[in-house]
């Protein structure tokens, strides 16, 4: 009985998302299929993300040789994430600050706090709040791209968003 | 039966690998090295030593890079008491100075090395010496002390010893740091920290047995001390942000450090008995990698107040800062000789990072290495080298560089990324 209901709920649930998105031959197929439990949720998961900022994929933000402030490209990713965390209370991420490995590990280090420091900034001035923000950096230690060259380098000048709880 | 033979080759293999992770190779010496001859010194005993300490000594000399040590297969005599040496023997090869000795066993499983060095234009004795040790490679290096002092008018360093950190991949975001103490020579080299977290910033106290570094093992950074020989390790630090940078007062009684626990990377200076901090900057500019002026009185340090990475010195009781470097716009991890006068350092002249010395009482600065990615400069007790680390064949290798920039000595690494070297005090 209680199986059936949920199976029922299910149904409406996928029903109202093919509703809600448009009618083409794909949704219709996809609806068909929506009897057996994994494809219901997969139809709503769909649903889910068709309202979520695409943005907040991003986790990485990248900064400028011996800068640390938060670039024009950065704004969209650490903005979406904002509004995530303002929406999620119980959301807790960590933001990790690197640097490339020209100049010193301990000016590194420093470089790669300020970054983190400036994204979760950022993250607070759009609405996070500063408990839901941890910050830790790891200078030039934990390279992205692992070449001696600029194109290594630009990759690995950069802030980390890893949520510890309640990731999107 | 084969089998057994390739299992106790593949032993003997892995125990000369495991011997020395660091071997030596001058890629720049002097045109004008003193030719010198290590005569190998004699054993009267029937068991064969474990160490060729002729050889050692010789391979000290050969890599100060003011030595030129004669090969001993062109050797035309091998004279080990004075009544044996020829000049002429020496004076043909060009050889300026002679060394002969004799190792004897002493009590308690010991050694003692009687060896004299000749002048051989001149003709002469001029040194007489004994040294003794349980160790034939740290007899070997006290002898080139002895030789070193002697024909230079320095103190030898070769009986020192170096941290350094590896650090190996071991797969995609999987490393293995270790802290290693080795002798200045690679050889005797020793784990003392492991770890999958980052390793960074050894430093040795003045006492040439503790260090600190910093260690993120608790997945953040904190400042340890750790006893060398015991293997101790205490904790000292684990504020909120940057614990970094750690530098023993030439007292050994405090410690300085970078600390952002109050919102900026800024100095501190912690004594060790009480744990007291005292803050010394208070800048909004990034300063970090903090170093002693030889009377305790000052830190140096770098900072970016200026706009851009430079160093300074500040006078602890007063406050009182003096900017020292103009030359290019980075400056940084300063590490001053003994005597204060020649501050070394990380200084990037057309994008290239380079060590380099500034003598501080002309003002004059000299770019001393050819490599690319030079980091962690860290001076010889007896200021005749510079150890520190650079790129080599993609790969991060230690190299050492005289003073006036005319030796330069490569220590390759066998695996792993090397980097972050510290040179002990006198021992």
């Amino acid at each position: 009985m209680s199986i059936f209901n949920r199976n029922h709920l299910i149904a409406l649930i996928a029903a109202a998302s093919i509703a809600g998105c448009s009618s083409t031959p794909e949704d219709t197929t996809g609806g068909s299929t929506a009897g057996t439990d994994t494809t219901s949720y997969e139809s709503t998961a769909t649903d889910t993300s068709a309202q979520v900022d695409p943005a907040l994929q991003g986790r990485v933000v990248y900064f400028d040789f011996d800068k640390y402030d938060i670039r024009y490209d950065a704004e969209a990713i650490l903005s979406a994430h904002a509004a995530y965390l303002s929406a999620n209370p119980g959301a807790r991420v960590r933001v990790e600050g690197h640097a490339d490995e020209r100049g010193t590990r301990e000016y590194n280090m420093a470089l790669g706090e300020r970054r983190a420091k400036a994204a979760a900034a950022y993250l607070a001035s759009k609405g996070a709040s500063s408990s839901q923000i941890e910050v830790i950096s790891y200078g030039e230690e934990r390279p992205s791209a692992l070449g001696h060259e600029e194109s290594s380098w630009s990759q690995n000048r950069r802030a980390e968003l890893q949520y510890t709880s309640e990731a999107p | 039966m084969l089998v057994r033979y390739f299992i106790v080759g593949f032993l003997a293999l892995l125990a000369s690998i495991a011997r020395a992770e660091l071997t030596v190779e001058i890629t720049k010496g002097l045109d004008d090295a003193i030719p010198i001859a290590i005569v190998p010194f004699g054993w009267s005993q029937p068991n064969r030593l474990p160490e060729d300490v002729s050889a050692i000594v010789s391979a000290d000399l050969y890599r100060s890079g003011q030595f030129k040590p004669l090969d001993r297969a062109d050797m035309l005599s091998r004279p080990t008491e004075a009544s044996q040496v020829f000049y002429r023997d020496w004076r043909v090869l060009k050889t300026e100075y002679l060394v002969i000795g004799k190792l004897i066993p002493a009590e308690a499983g010991r050694y003692r090395a009687d060896f004299e060095i000749f002048d051989v234009f001149q003709q002469r004795s001029i040194k007489k010496a004994t040294v003794a040790s349980n160790n034939l490679r740290a007899l070997a290096h006290a002898a080139s002390d002895i030789i070193y002092q002697t024909l230079t008018g320095i103190r030898g360093a070769f009986s020192t010893r170096m941290l350094y950190v590896t650090m190996e991949r071991m797969g995609p975001k999987k490393q293995r740091y270790r802290l290693y103490v080795a002798d200045v020579d690679g050889y005797n080299d020793r784990i003392i920290l492991e770890s999958p977290e980052p390793i960074l910033s050894p430093t040795w106290a003045p006492n040439g047995r503790h260090v600190a570094y910093v260690s993120f093992q608790s997945t953040r950074p904190s400042i340890y001390i750790q006893d060398t020989v015991t293997g101790r390790q205490q904790k000292i630090t684990g504020f909120p942000g940057l614990n970094g940078a750690p530098s023993f007062s030439p007292d050994g009684k405090r410690l300085a450090m970078v600390l952002s626990k109050d919102g900026n990377p800024e100095i501190y200076v912690m004594e060790l008995t009480s744990g007291r901090l005292q803050r010394i900057t208070n800048h909004y500019a990034i300063d970090t990698e903090p170093t002693w002026t030889p009377d305790g009185q000052h830190v140096v340090f770098t900072s970016e107040r200026g706009g851009s990475p430079q160093i300074y010195r500040q006078h602890i009781a007063s406050g009182k800062v003096e900017r020292l470097t103009f030359d290019g716009n980075y400056n940084a991890r300063p590490a001053l000789t003994p005597d204060g006068r020649f501050l070394a350092m990380v200084h990037r002249s057309n994008g290239v990072f380079h060590i380099a010395v500034k003598d501080l009482v002309r003002g004059t600065l000299n770019v001393l290495t050819e490599t690319d990615l030079d980091e962690s400069p860290s001076i010889a007790p007896n200021a005749s080298m510079i150890l520190y680390a650079t790129m080599h064949g993609g790969r991060g290798v230690l190299s050492a560089v005289s003073l006036d920039g005319r030796v330069t000595v490569r220590l390759p690494s066998r695996f792993g990324d090397v980097r972050e070297p510290s040179w002990s005090p006198f021992l």
